[in-house]
């Protein structure tokens, strides 16, 4: 599903936020990244998802060589992805179900599917009885099921997470990680970046961990 | 389709929701297309009074006093004659009289006088393209029965090309005011796209392409821009009917039945597609040079 070979990226500066990452992470897999802040966990999703492009090496997600999507491809290219914030990113003006169904919209979804899978969604998240609130109105943890909502209302095939668990407490975070397993039952592959060793340590999932924008651990290749 | 549906009602929605604000917008772009409108009417009219004179070159051959109608009436047939001359139009000293009375306003004034004192008339009307007219001129003006011999036309021609000229001014006014209508609308977009930055991030974040998140911009800017169109059809009327009792005065003092005509349908509808078109323009214009500079961070 998604395969880095030999990736390094270089800001302007000349910071090297990554320097010759190369994994793979295959079809319906969960995996973790962790590391210290600034070890390169956020340069790895916001690669994956053109959020910046490499300097060097390739990348490839479903298939596709990221190095040959224009500016033009991109919009199909996130919507094959599901994307979780560590600050949510929804919007305030709106309901929980007008922020869910955006990706819906965006799809160009009928009326009346878009309410079916926004329900479904929310259903999912247990925040059905919430459609009609707005998100200041709920707490960090709901706020964050909104947006995992949000990310898996189109069924991407990709979901990634960034610090999903960085503002809430030991439970909520579980509750949220319990999640992502569903998810990643149903076949959705799954790549969740987190500094939080304590929580991931006793789930059975493979764990990548970089150290200075370097691979130094893959727990599926000991 | 339905996306377009979806954005063209939720466009209408964003801008009830300001509909402070917007009427503001449409009012100074509706000022913007009401000056060129109104002055397009005032030549429009101006054009309506003198397109009852006649462009052609004519000369008008007031006859000395003691000459009678019948001798006139001679000497056209005479003057007929002449290759350089279409039309000869004699008229009559009784018939002089009632025309002066009718166009004049001064009626009253000539009913005082015991005597008709406006010599017959011969009306020439000159061959078209008539390079030598001032040579003809001089030839009527020797004829012994002629007080009188002067051009009709110099002052028409002068009227005429005075005109053009405030059409040509008008044209321009509106080009310049079509272009401050795209920068009214231009800013009002910039403004919208800036106040909804952090809807746009998300969205692109999800995969909206630059066209799905263009479009309500888009219909925003044609509402607008038809809704000043409304504004200027709106002020444009009030300023007719403003005027229509005084102009009317004005006219029955020149014992004219010239009035002002409205804008008719074609022109209003004009109007509101022109402030539609040069609002969508301007959106256009502005819309996609605002939305680059919003990326995902």
């Amino acid at each position: 599903m998604i395969l880095f070979n030999h990736v390094s990226k270089r800001h302007p500066g000349g910071f090297e936020a990554l320097r010759e990452v190369s994994f793979e992470l295959a079809r319906g897999e969960m995996a973790f990244l962790t590391g210290h802040s600034g070890a390169g966990k956020s340069t790895v999703l916001r690669l994956i998802a053109l959020l910046e492009r490499a300097s060097f090496g390739q990348i490839v997600v479903n298939g596709q060589s990221l190095s040959g999507v224009t500016r033009r491809g991109l919009p199909k290219l996130r919507r094959s992805i599901g994307m979780v914030f560590q600050n949510h990113k929804l919007l305030h003006d709106r309901t929980v179900f007008d922020n869910v169904a955006l990706p819906l919209v965006i799809a160009g979804l009928s009326r009346d599917d878009t309410a079916r899978r926004v329900h479904a969604a929310l259903d999912k998240v247990g925040l059905l009885s919430k459609e009609r609130a707005y998100p200041v109105m709920l707490s960090g943890g709901e706020q964050q099921r909104v947006g995992i909502a949000r990310a898996v209302v189109h069924k991407p095939p990709l979901l990634l997470a960034d610090e999903p668990t960085g503002n809430l407490d030991p439970e909520l975070s579980r509750e949220v990680m319990a999640l992502f397993q569903e998810f990643n039952q149903f076949g959705v592959s799954v790549l969740v970046a987190t500094h939080d060793l304590e929580l991931i340590r006793h789930l059975p999932h493979r764990t990548l961990t970089l150290k200075d924008g370097q691979l130094v651990a893959d727990s599926a290749t000991p | 389709m339905a996306q377009h549906a979806r954005a063209f009602s939720y466009s209408l929605g964003q801008l009830w929701r300001a509909r402070a604000a917007t009427l503001m917008t449409a009012a100074v772009i509706g000022i913007a297309l009401a000056l060129p409108t109104a002055l397009y009417l005032v030549l429009e009219h101006a054009q309506q009074v003198s397109a009852g004179w006649k462009g052609g070159a004519q000369v008008t051959l007031l006859l000395k006093q003691e000459v009678s109608d019948e001798a006139a009436r001679t000497l056209a047939i005479r003057l007929r004659a002449w290759p350089a001359l279409t039309e000869v139009r004699a008229i009559s000293r009784a018939e002089a009289l009632e025309e002066f009375r009718r166009l004049s306003g001064f009626g009253a004034a000539l009913d005082a006088l015991d005597e008709n004192p406006l010599p017959a008339v011969l009306v020439l009307q000159l061959t078209a393209g008539q390079e030598d007219a001032e040579r003809l001129l001089a030839k009527v003006r020797a004829l012994p029965e002629v007080e009188l011999a002067e051009f009709d036309e110099q002052w028409l021609k002068r009227l005429h090309a005075i005109m053009a000229v405030i059409e040509r001014a008008v044209q321009l006014l509106a080009l310049l005011l079509a272009a401050a209508v795209l920068f009214i609308v231009g800013n009002t977009l910039r403004l919208a796209v800036q106040s909804r930055s952090d809807e746009i991030e998300v969205s692109k974040l999800i995969g909206a392409s630059d066209a799905f998140i263009r479009r309500p911009f888009l219909y925003s800017g044609m509402w607008h821009g038809a809704l000043g169109g409304v504004c200027a059809w709106v002020m444009v009327s009030l300023a007719l009917w403003l005027l229509h009792g005084p102009v009317q005065r004005l006219a029955a003092l020149y014992q004219s039945d010239f009035s002002l005509s409205g804008l008719g349908f074609t022109l209003t509808l004009w109007l509101v597609a022109a402030g539609a078109v040069l609002g969508l323009l301007g959106a256009w214009l502005s819309v996609g040079r605002h939305l680059a500079n919003i990326e995902p961070a």
